[in-house]
């Protein structure tokens, strides 16, 4: 059942199943059902319902008849949980990964973070464009190496 | 199992972050740069996300069958227990982003101590906003930064901001019996505790940012028992107008 979930993508980040997003928490049959539990990502994010709804599609094409999808808000989902096989991906598609996120350190304001290595040419000659991207998920840097703009996937 | 104190406190919890969320939205296509507007439309759906799983919460906490949109739409004014800071107008972009930074902050020390809620969907719950605290509290407290130390006017509008809000900041730290109560059986978080680390972190960024508290001698309150300004009602209005006119609608 895993590897067909690895086969669901996420409609927002077409490179990563949400196996390898690191939301599966839990799948199992039990009695023709399949049970799926599902840790989402951002509160906000427009993006999870469409997911479960894939992940329903993608099982019943697989031939479950009875499927399951439950949430689970704890513990919270963080991008830790992304394995660094989805990291490469990422990279190889244009995203800078996410570093380690760090939630017990005081947060810092008005203070230059370290530099984000530029996805397309590996310089770290870069800047922090804004802190908000296409998705919530997503910061927007520039390259002043190669002079491109990239996205960075937040760590959370 | 009815659970009235936690049905209340997660009311609190949720309009705030409602009503917030939708003052903000109230910037989608209208914030001065391309960046922030896209930033403050993330934020508002943060807000609104985190409002959902709280109202979901309480929903289930009162028993009685009402899903978050229940909550969220069927509501009237008397019933919404926000703090009066959040449903103020948006005012301009540093009166936004002031209250943004003042809010979050608290956001910040309040989710911190919900993590380790003994009501482990609530602590979950906290666990996720803390995360997208932090990168609120970032976001608003850099643009402290620039519009206090940034041209004379842009000081002069922040300065008026926190004039303004001051007044409305108390409210975040007036504990009440039922707090109380939950904090006692350590699932809420007694909110006069949060004052001091609050203000630790704020008065750090207002002093850099070149910024002064006022003294201010009454602290406004009532949001939390109901008693709301007069612009709660005219944000309800267009809030609920689709559910109001066409009740039970749904796409």
């Amino acid at each position: 059942m895993m590897a067909v979930l690895d086969t669901v993508m996420d409609p927002e980040v077409p490179v990563l199943s949400v196996v390898e997003l690191g939301i599966i928490r839990e799948v199992d049959v039990r009695d023709d059902v399949v049970r799926v539990v599902v840790t989402p990502t951002y509160s906000g994010c427009p993006a999870m319902r469409v997911i479960e709804e894939d992940i329903e599609a993608a099982l019943r094409s697989h031939g479950a008849t009875k499927v399951e999808i439950t949430t689970r808000h704890s513990p919270a989902w963080t991008t830790n949980w992304m394995p660094a096989l989805a990291r490469e991906k990422l990279r190889a598609y244009g995203i800078a990964p996410p570093g380690a996120a760090a939630q017990d350190v005081p947060v810092s304001i008005g203070r230059r973070r370290p530099a984000m290595r530029c996805p397309y040419c590996g310089s770290a000659a870069t800047e922090m464009r804004s802190e908000f991207g296409s998705t919530a998920c997503k910061a927007i840097h520039f390259c002043t190496a190669c002079e491109q703009p990239f996205e960075e996937f937040k760590p959370i | 199992m009815s659970q009235p104190d936690v049905f209340e406190y997660l009311l609190r919890l949720a309009d705030d972050r409602l009503v917030l969320g939708h003052r903000v939205s109230e910037w989608c296509g209208h914030a001065p740069i391309l960046e922030e507007d896209i930033a403050l439309a993330n934020i508002a759906l943060d807000l609104i996300g985190q409002a959902n799983l709280l109202l979901t919460a309480a929903g289930a906490a009162e028993g009685k069958g009402r899903d978050a949109d229940a909550l969220a739409f069927l509501r009237d004014e008397l019933d919404y227990r926000n703090a009066l800071i959040v449903e103020l107008p948006k005012g301009d972009f540093g009166f936004t982003l002031t209250r943004q930074f003042l809010f979050s902050a608290h956001a910040l020390v309040l989710t911190d101590a919900l993590r380790s809620s003994k009501n482990t969907e609530l602590g979950g719950l906290a666990d996720k906003m803390h995360k997208e605290s932090r990168y609120h509290v970032r976001h608003s407290g850099d643009w402290m930064l620039r519009i206090g130390d940034g041209t004379e006017e842009s000081h002069q509008r922040a300065q008026a901001a926190v004039n303004e809000l001051w007044r409305y900041t108390g409210e975040l730290f007036m504990a009440d019996d039922i707090e109380r109560r939950l904090a006692a059986q350590g699932i809420a978080v007694d909110s006069s505790k949060l004052e001091t680390p609050w203000r630790a972190q704020v008065d750090d960024v207002l002093k850099r940012a070149g910024l002064t508290v006022p003294s201010v001698a009454w602290m406004q309150r009532g949001g939390r028992q109901g008693r709301h300004t007069e612009h709660l009602g005219h944000l309800l209005a267009e809030m609920q107008t689709l559910q109001r006119q066409h009740p039970g609608a749904s796409w």
